[in-house]
């Protein structure tokens, strides 16, 4: 086995790029996700059968087919219904998209766990149904789920490599093209796997955190 | 599409199918050696045990993919076929998961059932496969459940590296066609039945353990029956008969 490290300070400014890649992706997928799971969430306790069923039926198929395979129909079909979209854009889509079937349920946890009497004071105070909403449950119900939320966005993280299979230049596509054009291996790829488990690591520690801030 | 079109996605589901079963039998059994090792009583094991736990766990499952095809030929010389450097990498990378499973509910058995096979004398092997693991696995069924999903959609990684399974072919027809509406959602209802038929045959699985140690399966229970429950002490808890 040879270690190169002239290697890996040539790959460094490629790495460096690709990190701001990977985590811009990260940032707007989760604000994706976050936002619509939320919205599944409430669609998914509204009383009508017929908007339950679908969303249901839908999240469900998201959830359990491969979030690559999701992404290549977002990349190669949405053009041929005449919506062009940047494969970044495409891929912060197709990521929000997949985890929030994931964070609905996570809301819906959350939702479910505020005690039945602030349901029962709010109808006692004849609050509308959308203030009882804005103000005492969903306050409650997401600062309980924040940790599981900052759960998903680890594993978003370790999901964005993917995004290289859509052309778009994050860690891991740095880290191909790079291996392509030099023909080393070893180097790059190592570097962004220690840098994985490095910020998985740490955004775990930080979770802690603030998991202990919140609940208690 | 042409019936040799279709020829070309059924020889992918047999890939993914194959693949899906190795490296959930590797990942299955990594995380029962890990997550046992996670309560041994030397240090070390249980350090090592963690380690692993926390690298792939750490890492993603496509940067490990890479790793195995690329950087184990070079470095080690070890020239992996496609489908064992993928069974290789999704199974230790999903095993690490597993491992959490399995150590999760191995803490969650009763203590009182540890010090029982204590005071009767039993090795500490002896404890762990008549006492706790029968009781331990059927909890484990699951979560286990839904980190074969996770292996099922994770084996559409491989695609990227050029070996031919379900995610490869539907490429493959997509060139041929010039045209990606069908085939990609053809294949994504594919992998929502093998997803969906998954899941049945882990809900069997568990009712038929739970069976075995004078369980029930715990279905969804509503808010109001769990109100009940609260309330008259019987109902939900009354499934051992």
């Amino acid at each position: 086995m040879k270690w190169d490290w002239d290697a890996v300070s040539d790959f460094m400014p490629h790495f460096w790029d690709g990190l701001l890649v990977t985590l811009q992706a990260l940032a707007l997928g989760s604000l994706i996700s976050f936002a619509l799971g939320l919205v599944w969430a409430l669609l998914m306790r509204t009383p009508s059968r017929w908007v339950r069923w679908p969303v249901g039926v839908v999240t469900e198929f998201v959830r359990n087919t491969p979030l690559l395979v999701q992404l290549f129909f977002l990349f190669y079909v949405l053009p041929e219904w005449g919506v062009t979209l940047s494969a970044l854009a495409t891929g912060v889509i197709g990521i929000g998209l997949h985890y929030s079937t994931y964070t609905m349920q996570v809301y819906r946890a959350g939702i479910e766990a505020v005690p039945p009497g602030q349901w029962e004071a709010a109808t006692a105070l004849n609050l509308p149904v959308a203030r009882t909403w804005r103000v005492v449950i969903l306050p409650q119900a997401i600062r309980r789920v924040v940790p599981a939320l900052g759960n998903y966005v680890i594993a978003m993280l370790k999901d964005t490599p993917m995004l290289m299979a859509i052309t778009v230049l994050e860690m891991l596509g740095q880290a191909r093209l790079y291996s392509q054009e030099h023909f080393q291996f070893t180097e790059p790829l190592t570097v962004i796997g220690v840098a994985f488990i490095l910020i998985s690591y740490l955004a775990s520690l930080l979770l802690r955190a603030l998991e202990r801030r919140l609940v208690h | 599409m042409t019936s040799g079109l279709w020829e070309l996605v059924l020889k992918g589901i047999w890939t993914t199918v194959q693949l899906l079963v190795f490296s959930s039998l590797l990942a299955a059994a990594a995380a029962f050696v890990a997550g046992v090792a996670r309560t041994h009583r030397l240090w070390i094991v249980r350090f090592l045990a963690g380690l692993y736990t926390e690298v792939f766990r750490g890492t993603s499952a496509l940067v490990m993919i890479f790793w195995v095809f690329f950087v184990l030929p070079i470095a080690f010389g070890w020239q992996l076929v496609p489908m064992w450097a993928g069974t290789l990498a999704l199974g230790l990378t999903y095993g690490a998961y597993g491992s959490e499973i399995v150590r999760g509910a191995l803490k969650a058995v009763d203590p009182a059932q540890q010090e029982g096979g204590i005071a009767l004398s039993f090795t500490p092997w002896q404890r762990m496969r008549l006492i706790m693991l029968p009781q331990a696995v059927p909890e484990m069924i699951p979560p286990f459940s839904n980190l074969l999903i996770e292996l099922l959609k994770g084996t559409a990684l491989v695609s990227v590296m050029g070996m031919g399974d379900l995610a490869f072919s539907g490429n493959l027809v997509r060139l041929a066609l010039q045209e990606s509406a069908e085939i990609y959602s053809y294949l994504l209802v594919i992998y929502f039945v093998i997803a969906f038929l998954l899941t049945r045959v882990m809900r069997g699985l568990e009712k038929k353990l739970k069976a075995g140690v004078g369980k029930t399966p715990q279905r969804e229970v509503s808010a109001h029956e769990l109100k009940r429950a609260e309330t008259t002490g019987v109902g939900a808890a009354g499934g051992a008969s």
